[in-house]
C-alpha cells in the first residue's frame, strides 16, 4: 500500500511537471522580475538602475495617477457586474433550449475575427458620424449627434462586448449540468419560482458563477486596447499607464510599480469575492 | 370501467377527464379516477403510457388541456405547485447536493418559517420513522441510493400534506433494495396515513403493495380495480396480458347458457388455434357470433404426465420448454395442433400427478371453466 502512494506521487509530480516549467518560465520569473524592478531606479534612458528605491511607489501616489487606479477598479467592477447580469438569464436560456449547438457557435462566432478589428467595427458603429448616429438623423429622431465614443460609455460597452463570451461559457457550462428537476421539487416543497432558483439553483452553479466572475473580471482589470481605442482622456485605464511609462516616458520602476498594484487589486479582489461567496452560502444554509 | 370509491372515508382525489397533448403526441386521453382517502393507489402501466404526466398534473408541474383534479372536493388546478396540498418524491430523489440529510428534511419546514425547536423535534421524527438515524448529517453524495430515497420520501412527508406523489421511487434500486423497501413503504404509508398515490412500471410491486391500481396505456385508462379485481377479471387484451403472464387465443361466441348451480352463463368459444372449442364462465350473457379473446393463466392450468382425459377443457401434448426456476417451473407446451401454451407448475407433488414432467415428456393440460375468461380488444366500447 504505502510503496503504491509513494509511486503514484512521483507520477503526479512528473505528470504535473510541463505545467510547472510553463508556470516558472513564463509566470512566476516575469512576475518576480516586475517585482525587483519596481523597487529599483529608474535608468536615464529606459532601463533601471541595480539601486533599491521606494521613488516609484512615492510617485504612484500623485492624485492624478490614484484617480486611474480608482477608475480602472470602478469601470471593471461595472463592466463585469454587467458581463454577469446579461449572462445569466443568456446561459440560462441557452441551457434550456434545443439549439444548444447553434447558441454555442454564435457565440464562439468572433472569436474567429481579430478582437482588434472588432473594436474598430465598434468605432465606426458609434462615432459621431458612424452608422448609429447617422441613422438616428435621418429618420429625424435626432438633430444633433449623440456623443457615444471616447468616453466612459464606450469603454464600459466595448469591455461587456468582448468580455460577455467569458461570461456566458463556464456559466452555461454550470446551469447545463444543473437538474432541473431540484426546481420542481423545491417548487413542490413551496418555494415560489423566483425564490426556487435562488435558494436551489445558485448554490449548485456557484462555481460556474466564479469562473466567469474571474474570467471576466481580471481582463477587463488589466484591459488596454479597449480604453485606447475608444476611450477618451476621461476613461484611461492603468493599462495604458503602464504602456505609456514603458514606451514614452521610459520609466521602467514606475511601470513595474503600477503592474504590481494591478496584480495585487485584481488578486485581492477575487480573494475576497471567493471569501465571501463562501460566507455567503453559509449564511444561506442558516437563514433557509 | 371507472372505479367509484365507496369506503367509508370518501374521496381525496377526484380526477376528472383530464386530456394533455405534448405537440401531436396525446400523453393522456380523457382520464377519469377516483382516489379514497388514506389508501394506496397506484397508477400502472409501462413506460410512454401517461402516469408520470398525470402525477405531474396533479403535482402542478404541468398544465393539463381540459379536465379538473379536486382535492377534498376542491379544485387545484389554478394553484401553483407550491400552493398544492401535496408532496412528491421524485424518480432521481431530486435532493440539493449542496445540503444535508437534515437540512432536505428541514428545507420545507424554513420555507414555512416554523420556529427552530418545532423543525428539529419534526425532523428528528421523520428522520426515525424512515430509519435514517446516524445518517442525518451526510450530504446525498454521501449516501447510498437507498438512504437517499428514504431522504427524499422524509422531505416529502414532513409538511404533513394530504397525499403523497410517488414517481416510480424504487426504479433506481437493485431488486433486493426493492422489496425491502416496498415492504417499509406500506409500513410508512399505514403509520402516516394520508393518500399515497404511486407511479409504477412494475406490475408486481402494483400487485403486492396497492389498494387500487389503475392500469394505462397509451394515455388511457384502462381498468381501475384492487389488486384481485385487475388480476383475476381483466377487462381488455392489453390488461390481462400485462399484469402478471397470461394465454391469450382469439375466439368466436358459439354458445351461451345460464348455469344455475354456478350461478353465472356458461360460454362456449371455437378457438382456432387450439382447434376445439373451450368453454368458460362470465357474469353476462354473450351474444353468439362476437369475436373476443379467450386467456387463461399458466398457473390454472393443471400438468400430469402422460395421456389423461381430465376433465373439462383438456388437450394433450410435449413438454418443448421446461424452465426451472427454483420453486416452481414453467413449461411450453406444444399441444398436437402445434400451438404453445404456457404452464405454471409449484414443486408441490400430488399423489394423483404421475411421475416428474421432464423435457419431451408427453402431457395433458386442462384447466376449469371457472378459471378462464373472456376479454375484449382495446378500444371497442361493448363488451
Amino acid at each position: 500500500m504505502k510503496r503504491d502512494k509513494k509511486r503514484i506521487n512521483v507520477r503526479a509530480y512528473l505528470y504535473s511537471l510541463p505545467m510547472g516549467i510553463w508556470v516558472t518560465l513564463f509566470f512566476a520569473i516575469p512576475i518576480a522580475i516586475i517585482l525587483i524592478y519596481s523597487f529599483l531606479e529608474k535608468g536615464l534612458y529606459g532601463g533601471v538602475e541595480w539601486r533599491a528605491s521606494l521613488a516609484a511607489y512615492k510617485a504612484i501616489l500623485n492624485p492624478n495617477f490614484l484617480i486611474v487606479i480608482w477608475r480602472t477598479v470602478y469601470i471593471s467592477v461595472i463592466a463585469t457586474a454587467i458581463c454577469l447580469l446579461l449572462s445569466f438569464p443568456a446561459s440560462y436560456a441557452m441551457a434550456r433550449s434545443r439549439h444548444q449547438t447553434l447558441f454555442l457557435f454564435l457565440i464562439i462566432i468572433p472569436f474567429w475575427t481579430n478582437s482588434l478589428i472588432r473594436v474598430y467595427a465598434w468605432i465606426n458603429l458609434l462615432s459621431t458620424e458612424g452608422l448609429i448616429n447617422n441613422v438616428l438623423i435621418k429618420l429625424g429622431i435626432i438633430s444633433e449627434p449623440i456623443p457615444m465614443i471616447y468616453n466612459l460609455f464606450s469603454v464600459i460597452l466595448v469591455l461587456v462586448y468582448m468580455y460577455l463570451p467569458f461570461a456566458i461559457l463556464p456559466l452555461f457550462t454550470a446551469i447545463d449540468r444543473f437538474d432541473f428537476s431540484l426546481l420542481d421539487a423545491a417548487r413542490d416543497l413551496g418555494c415560489g419560482r423566483l425564490r426556487a432558483i435562488i435558494l436551489v439553483m445558485f448554490p449548485a452553479i456557484r462555481s460556474g458563477f466564479f469562473n466567469a466572475l474571474i474570467f471576466t473580471l481580471i481582463p477587463i482589470f488589466g484591459a488596454y486596447t479597449v480604453p485606447l481605442l475608444v476611450g477618451g482622456m476621461g476613461s484611461t485605464m492603468v493599462g495604458n499607464i503602464i504602456v505609456d511609462q514603458v514606451q514614452k516616458t521610459r520609466n521602467w520602476p514606475l511601470a513595474s510599480a503600477f503592474s504590481v498594484i494591478l496584480t495585487l487589486i485584481s488578486m485581492i479582489g477575487v480573494m475576497a469575492m471567493l471569501g465571501s461567496g463562501k460566507k455567503k452560502e453559509e449564511m444561506n444554509e442558516k437563514l433557509l | 370501467m371507472e372505479y367509484k370509491g365507496e369506503g367509508a372515508k370518501g374521496v381525496a382525489v377526484e380526477i376528472r377527464n383530464i386530456t394533455k397533448s405534448f405537440g401531436d403526441f396525446r400523453a393522456l386521453d380523457d382520464v377519469s379516477i377516483s382516489i379514497e382517502k388514506d389508501e394506496f393507489f397506484s397508477l400502472l402501466g409501462p413506460s410512454g403510457c401517461g402516469k408520470t404526466t398525470l402525477l405531474r398534473i396533479i403535482a402542478g408541474f404541468e398544465t393539463p388541456e381540459s379536465g379538473d383534479i379536486t382535492f377534498d372536493g376542491n379544485s387545484i388546478l389554478h394553484l401553483p405547485p407550491e400552493k398544492r396540498e401535496c408532496n412528491m418524491v421524485f424518480q432521481n430523489y431530486a435532493l440539493f447536493p449542496h445540503l444535508s440529510a437534515r437540512e432536505n428534511i428541514a428545507f420545507p419546514l424554513k420555507l414555512r418559517k416554523m420556529n427552530k425547536d418545532e423543525i428539529r423535534r419534526k425532523v428528528d421524527h421523520y428522520i426515525h420513522l424512515v430509519e435514517l438515524d446516524g445518517h442525518e448529517d451526510k450530504r446525498p453524495a454521501q449516501l447510498s441510493g437507498g438512504q437517499r430515497q428514504r431522504v427524499a420520501i422524509a422531505r416529502a412527508l414532513v409538511c404533513e400534506p394530504s397525499v403523497l406523489l410517488l414517481d416510480e421511487p424504487l426504479s433506481a434500486l437493485d431488486a433486493k433494495l426493492r422489496q425491502n423497501l416496498l415492504v417499509e413503504l406500506d409500513e410508512i404509508h399505514d403509520k402516516v396515513g394520508i393518500t399515497f398515490i404511486y407511479v409504477t412500471h412494475d406490475q408486481s410491486e402494483a400487485l403486492s403493495i396497492s389498494d387500487h391500481i389503475a392500469v394505462f396505456n397509451e394515455g388511457k385508462v384502462l381498468q381501475t380495480g384492487s389488486p384481485y379485481e385487475i388480476y383475476e377479471s381483466p377487462s381488455t387484451r392489453f390488461v390481462a396480458s400485462f399484469i402478471g403472464d397470461t394465454n391469450i387465443f382469439p375466439c368466436i361466441v358459439e354458445n351461451s347458457v345460464y348455469d344455475n348451480n354456478l350461478e353465472e352463463w356458461l360460454i362456449t368459444v371455437q378457438i382456432d388455434e387450439l382447434g376445439s372449442t373451450v368453454t368458460v364462465t362470465d357474469y353476462d350473457d354473450i351474444e353468439i357470433g362476437r369475436r373476443l379473446y379467450f386467456t387463461i393463466r399458466p398457473e390454472k392450468i393443471r400438468i400430469v404426465g402422460g395421456e389423461r382425459k381430465l376433465g373439462e377443457n383438456s388437450f394433450s401434448g410435449f413438454v418443448d420448454e421446461p424452465v426451472y426456476s427454483g420453486y416452481q417451473s414453467k413449461f411450453f407446451v406444444k399441444l398436437d395442433n402445434c400451438t404453445f401454451i404456457k404452464v405454471l407448475k409449484g414443486h408441490t407433488t400430488y399423489l394423483d400427478d404421475g411421475p416428474e414432467i421432464e423435457w419431451k415428456d408427453r402431457v395433458s393440460v386442462s384447466w376449469r371453466a371457472v378459471d378462464g375468461y373472456l376479454v375484449k380488444e382495446e378500444w371497442s366500447e361493448k363488451r
